[in-house]
């Protein structure tokens, strides 16, 4: 692409060289950072969709640091001289050139969607997307365990997580490492999501339906489970805890808790609810009143510092 | 060319004067006048940008810190959804409806729109639903608060139990915008389509006329889908159906169908527009004919086809198929390819060009730059795995501010400044035009960018508080906000100032090519009349020395004598 028919000077086809060199070396620099960007990885899904994420991010830069660099260059070199009003050469289209940025454009997006499919496989295997609607419910592997290990009810606003097998509830999402939970989720009011930053997965959960889910955490600690689909006044208050510990700690959290007396579960939207009944004015339009907090084994915290 | 004794006699037209005796009063009738409508429009919508934008302020405002402590969390949530609805339905729909309103009759060389009482009832229907909207913050129970998706069944909730609530205003309004829409939409197509002036043949078109017919095609064919929604979510609030609410056996991801396959096309209903404002500024303030042409305006309508059957990546969360996300996910990134022809397109035409760095050639480049970025984190959001996990969070509100702020509405900025002279007869301050360039480039990208980093890190939007490690980039994200606030004083003085005192605009400031630039300026009440050119070449014949028109240096000669 020259101003002139005439063919481009060594010189001039290095320099573009030099060029393309900085910014592909630049497009796999920021591919490597864009890990830093995201959250720890605590499930099996979180390095598939990091890697293709990175994929992307050094793509992207490419595409726009090279954007860009044409725009500076015509900003810098191709200005008009203050009193000239005559025209440039009036170059209106090359087929070729038209021709490759079709093509070359729709390879790279097709490469991309190929990919992603491809993750989309792996992370169906894994875990969580291969949901299905009205279908069976997947029975039991071995029959030691069921199928669905926890219940999560969603309302406004609050989160509540029932073991069925132990005879646990909580308001705090515990899970074992290095295996595959499954969950039901289901919606007692409207829409809400079931949103774990740190392990990349997110679901609406739909009243009236039930959702089955799976999880394969992978690192210890603790995470915030954030509602993601916008569900009235409390919405961005209904936040929990995911504890994610060995399988060991796990069974034996499930054991202690069962023997836990029944207490109310986390709602900050309930004490934010008291607080203002308490006022004697009300700065704020009609709201939905928050539902009773779950009465649970294990409350859990709110508070407590989080990887991510 | 040779000597002709013709005199198109247009230098002779009076043109009406908006400062004449009773002039300015016809902006404030049922005035039928394109030209009259378009800036009716567009000042409407500049009022409404004032609101949500004030709106947008206090938002910016309470997530400056992590706490709800500056309004209730009913008011935030009111707050943002009318904030969304104000600037999709009372400013970026009606502005470009006042652009097409101004730019399509005198581009094509029609005398006015097909069907102008239509067109003057499309237009008043606006304040009308305007002021349902507005009205809404004064009812029992405050505004509509479930976002301006108004998802069932959270915005089905009516916790006061009025038959007048906020939330049943709020479909009320946009049921009217898509109305008035639909039948600017009829307007602008048939006009198109039938009113071209002799020799216009479609492929003789401005760019910015394809952007519109194929902007228009997608309100003709998604608004019905939309509205029909939207009627029976009022049913659900108001008289108790069920076609969502599952407690009676409805479906709430049905009404997330119908949203979606309006609501992602309108997205493009408002860039197509401005890809056409981006079409005929670049040749102007660079010399030369538009790079591909046809390549260009076909992409239009490729866009178009594609736009329709990729709304399900709004939903790719809601519980999908798996079938459905791949689906869905390739047809998204099939938009690329038309989008990238016309980035690349406007790049060649930018090339070995004179390029001139006024006021509209600095917002065009701009929104060019913040296009080009919001359509590689597109790219990004369009892949399913990455959008699960960004999928309703800051992420996704940067995409789209970027979009519809750093390209669209500085697109549109673009355009104001670029025919301001042309229809109100008077230059605007280049000085002042540029300080408003300078501050909305930096404050778009104060504002939006932060919000990246902060949805990766997963924080989900529509939020009142959120946990304190998302500090840092909301506090810059709002003294972005802030700026953006500032910078629409320089821009407002600059409109006041230019109208009442600038410099008498000639009929063609920017020696540009176009039948509208053939017109004196302000333009006629009926443009051409009786003396309406026939067109014998196409649109951007920069640097070629053909004659756009026959006669044309007639038509020049007699401009000159204005």
């Amino acid at each position: 692409m020259t101003t002139t028919p005439s063919r481009p000077g060594l010189t001039a086809l290095s320099g573009l060289a030099v060029w393309l060199g900085l910014l592909v070396w630049f497009s796999f620099w920021m591919g490597r950072q864009s890990y830093r960007w995201l959250p720890v990885q605590a499930s099996s899904a979180a390095p598939l969709v990091d890697g293709l994420f990175s994929f992307e991010t050094a793509v992207a830069t490419f595409v726009f640091s090279g954007v860009v660099s044409v725009m500076a260059w015509v900003i810098l070199f191709n200005r008009a001289a203050k009193y000239d009003v005559s025209d440039a050469a009036p170059i209106e289209g090359n087929l070729r050139l038209e021709i490759i940025w079709t093509v070359i454009p729709l390879v790279l997006v097709m490469a991309i969607a190929a990919y992603t499919i491809d993750v989309n496989r792996q992370i169906g295997l894994i875990g969580p997307m291969e949901h299905v609607h009205g279908g069976p419910e997947p029975a039991a592997a071995d029959g030691s365990s069921p199928a669905f290990e926890i219940e999560v009810i969603s309302r406004q606003w609050s989160w509540e997580f029932r073991y069925p097998a132990a005879g646990v509830t909580s308001t705090e999402l515990h899970l074992p490492l290095e295996r595959r939970v499954g969950l039901q989720l289901r919606s007692e009011d409207v829409i809400h999501g079931f949103y774990v930053p740190a392990f990349r997965l997110k679901q609406q959960v739909i009243p009236g339906r039930v959702i089955p889910f799976f999880i394969t955490p992978t690192r210890l600690g603790r995470y915030r489970l954030r509602d993601s689909e916008y569900s009235g006044t409390w919405f961005a208050a209904n936040q929990v805890d995911v504890v994610v510990q060995s399988e060991d700690d796990y069974q034996s959290w499930l054991r202690r808790a069962a023997k836990l007396p029944l207490q109310p579960g986390l709602s900050d939207a309930s004490r934010e609810y008291a607080l203002q009944q308490g006022r004697s004015t009300s700065s704020g339009y009609a709201t939905v009143v928050p539902a009773p907090p779950p009465m649970v084994n294990v409350p859990g915290s709110n508070t407590l510092p989080h990887d991510g | 060319m040779t000597i002709t004794p013709f005199d198109p006699g247009i230098g002779e037209l009076p043109s009406p004067q908006p400062q004449a005796p009773n002039g300015w009063k016809r902006y404030f009738s049922f005035n039928t006048d394109a030209k009259v409508i378009g800036i009716q429009y567009i000042a409407t919508a500049l009022i409404f940008l004032l609101v949500g934008g004030l709106l947008a302020m206090i938002m910016r405002g309470e997530l400056i810190t992590p706490e709800a402590d500056l309004v209730d969390r009913t008011v935030y949530n009111g707050l943002y959804t009318m904030h969304g609805t104000i600037m999709l339905f009372l400013f970026m729909f009606p502005v470009l409806n006042g652009l097409n309103n101004l730019l399509i009759p005198c581009m094509i060389g029609a005398p006015d729109m097909a069907f102008p009482r239509l067109n003057a009832a499309a237009f008043w229907l606006v304040p009308v639903f305007g002021v349902i909207l507005m009205a809404s913050f004064l009812v029992p129970g405050g505004p509509a608060a479930s976002g301006w998706w108004s998802y069932p069944p959270v915005s089905l909730q009516n916790p006061l139990g009025h038959l007048i609530n906020g939330e049943a205003l709020w479909i009320v309004a946009v049921a009217l915008s898509g109305v008035s829409s639909i039948m600017g939409a009829l307007n602008f197509v048939t006009t198109i389509l039938r009113m071209r002036a002799p020799g216009m043949t479609l492929f003789r078109m401005p760019i910015f006329c394809w952007t519109a017919l194929s902007a228009q095609v997608i309100q003709l064919i998604g608004l019905p889908a939309l509205t029909g929604g939207a009627v029976m979510l009022l049913f659900d609030l108001v008289v108790g159906t069920s076609f969502y609410r599952p407690e009676g056996g409805g479906d709430p991801v049905l009404y997330q169908h119908f949203f979606w396959f309006y609501s992602h096309p309108a997205v493009y209903v408002i860039i197509l527009p401005v890809f056409g404002v981006f079409s005929e500024l670049f040749p102007v303030y660079a010399r030369k004919p538009l790079f591909g042409y046809k390549f260009v305006a076909a992409a239009s309508l490729v866009i178009v086809g594609l736009s329709l059957v990729v709304w399900v990546h709004h939903m790719f969360p809601s519980g999908v198929p798996q079938w459905m996300r791949d689906l869905f996910m390739v047809t998204t990134m099939l938009i690329a390819v038309p989008t990238g022809i016309k980035v690349f397109a406007w790049l060649a035409t930018l090339w070995g060009g004179k390029i001139r760095l006024n006021t509209p050639m600095l917002f065009a480049l701009g929104g060019l730059f913040n296009f080009v970025f919001a359509g590689v984190t597109g790219i990004m959001l369009a892949t399913v795995p990455v959008d699960i996990h960004v999928n309703n969070t800051y992420f996704v509100v940067g995409h789209f501010h970027y979009v519809i702020y750093g390209a669209a509405t500085m697109g549109v900025y673009a355009a104001i400044y670029h025919w301001f002279p042309k229809f109100t007869g008077r230059m605007y301050y280049e000085g002042l035009g540029k300080l408003h360039f300078l501050l909305t480039f930096i404050g778009t990208n104060l504002n939006f960018f932060p919000m990246h980093p902060l949805g990766l890190m997963g924080m989900p939007r529509r939020v009142s508080s959120y946990d304190p490690e998302f500090a840092f980039w909301n506090v810059i994200a709002s003294l972005g906000a802030f700026l953006l606030g500032v910078s629409i004083i320089p821009f407002l003085l600059n409109l006041v100032s230019s109208l009442v005192r600038g410099e008498r605009a000639p009929a063609n400031p920017w020696n540009a090519i176009g039948l509208e630039w053939l017109l004196p300026s302000p333009p006629p009440t009926e443009n051409f009349e009786d003396h309406v050119p026939t067109v014998i070449s196409g649109p951007y014949g920069y640097g070629t020395g053909l004659p756009l028109v026959e006669n044309q240096e007639a038509y020049e000669r007699s401009l000159q004598q204005v």
